[in-house]
């Protein structure tokens, strides 16, 4: 496969900096491989349900919290996930794309050379190596001891080097003030957010919000599940099929992995 | 006809004035030593707070910071001390009977803050009205 695949974004301003989407062209080869017919994967409706931890116990490393996305499953004109993540973090912008914040975006790949379109979400890629934890000044960029990488709001000062830090430039910086949040997802002006896998989700057992709606009336091309765990669905897919990580290249380790990309 | 309007005047401008002595009366009643009109602190659901309401009253800000972090960093939830909680249970209604942000003098928070003259940083990002439509 052609390693110069062109790279447009959708849903985001025109006239965005291409160069640092380039980290889609070098989308590795493994999308040649070919999986067994009939095999597919399920969202919420298949996997095996998340136990839910004693909640006044902190998390440990004993869980690893990944995505796995089935690009083949993932329809260009489908936005499920982004609307669902929308609704559920109270992410309602002022329409302004190129200032709102955005948690997933829907991301259009196309191969020049054979033509071939793909469609894939992405978010926060919640590296086990996270380049936005590495640059933080006061240390409110962190990664929580089950993988999680999130932002402590009450120690970010805003300064934004995690932003560009982010090779996928999965943070959103929160221009304006706020009224009216989630009570679950507290956000406001002055700091930089991201996706947080939903994790008032996930400590309350439950899975994001954007794999949820993908299991229900999306495509259900995502499975989120524990890495860690040999006898997750999401373990034992990522154990018999070739998946990868984008831009696995630069080692970061990313717990979201695409499958048929 | 003029001694006529003259007397209408007087009458009202005693009315007004009689009404004004009651207004600061009371205030004077509210405020115990004359000054600033005291906080109106409604009680909250159920029968009793997290905490004793002495101790929850001089140290609510020590509890809410200490448990932050392990929530934020740890994932430790449903403790005794959450902001969350705290909004919801002393959630005070406004006239549409929804419950007020922290935009209204009567919210809970805010009248004491007021009254104390402190700024509450938490509602720049914290929700600080339990969401429409959930208890």
């Amino acid at each position: 496969m052609n390693m110069n695949r062109k790279t447009e974004n959708v849903g985001v301003t025109p006239g965005f900096d291409s160069g640092r989407r380039r980290f889609l062209g070098t989308l590795s080869a493994a999308a040649g491989v070919t999986l067994a017919p009939g095999v597919f994967l399920y969202g919420a409706g298949a996997s095996r349900p998340v136990v839910a931890r004693e909640l006044d116990v902190a998390v440990s490393g004993a869980a690893r919290w990944g995505m796995l996305i089935d690009v083949k499953r993932c329809d260009s004109g489908c936005n499920e996930c982004v609307s669902a993540c929308v609704e559920e973090n109270g992410l309602q912008g002022h329409g302004r794309p190129a200032t709102d914040a955005q948690w997933i975006r829907k991301v259009n790949v196309r191969d020049p050379d054979t033509g071939l379109s793909q469609s894939l979400p992405v978010m926060c890629q919640h590296c086990a190596e996270p380049p936005c934890v590495d640059v933080c000044p006061t240390g409110a960029s962190f990664k929580r001891a089950d993988g999680i990488v999130l932002v402590d709001r009450h120690r970010c000062i805003g300064c934004r080097y995690c932003m560009m830090a982010c090779p996928y430039k999965a943070r959103s910086f929160v221009h304006e003030e706020l009224e009216d949040q989630k009570p679950h997802t507290p956000r406001g002006k002055g700091t930089v957010e991201g996706c947080t896998l939903c994790v008032h989700r996930i400590d309350a057992g439950g899975q994001p919000a954007c794999v949820e709606a993908c299991g229900k009336t999306g495509g259900k091309a995502m499975l989120f599940g524990d890495l860690k765990d040999s006898g997750s669905e999401i373990s034992q897919r990522v154990a018999s099929y070739a998946t990868q990580q984008i831009r696995a290249d630069l080692g970061l380790d990313p717990g979201v992995r695409y499958q048929n990309l | 006809m003029t001694l006529c309007r003259i007397s209408i005047v007087l009458v009202a401008v005693l009315m007004t004035w009689a009404g004004l002595g009651e207004a600061v009366a009371a205030m004077e009643k509210e405020s115990g030593d004359g000054g600033v009109a005291l906080p109106v602190i409604p009680r909250g659901q159920g029968d009793n707070c997290v905490g004793d309401i002495e101790f929850m009253r001089r140290n609510h800000m020590t509890v809410l910071r200490h448990q932050r972090d392990e929530t934020m960093r740890e994932g430790i939830r449903g403790k005794q001390y959450s902001l969350k909680e705290c909004v919801a249970c002393h959630a005070v209604m406004g006239p549409d009977a929804m419950p007020v942000t922290v935009d209204s003098p009567k919210h809970f928070c805010r009248s004491c803050h007021d009254y104390a003259a402190v700024n509450i940083d938490c509602f720049t990002c914290h929700a600080s009205r339990p969401e429409p439509g959930i208890e």
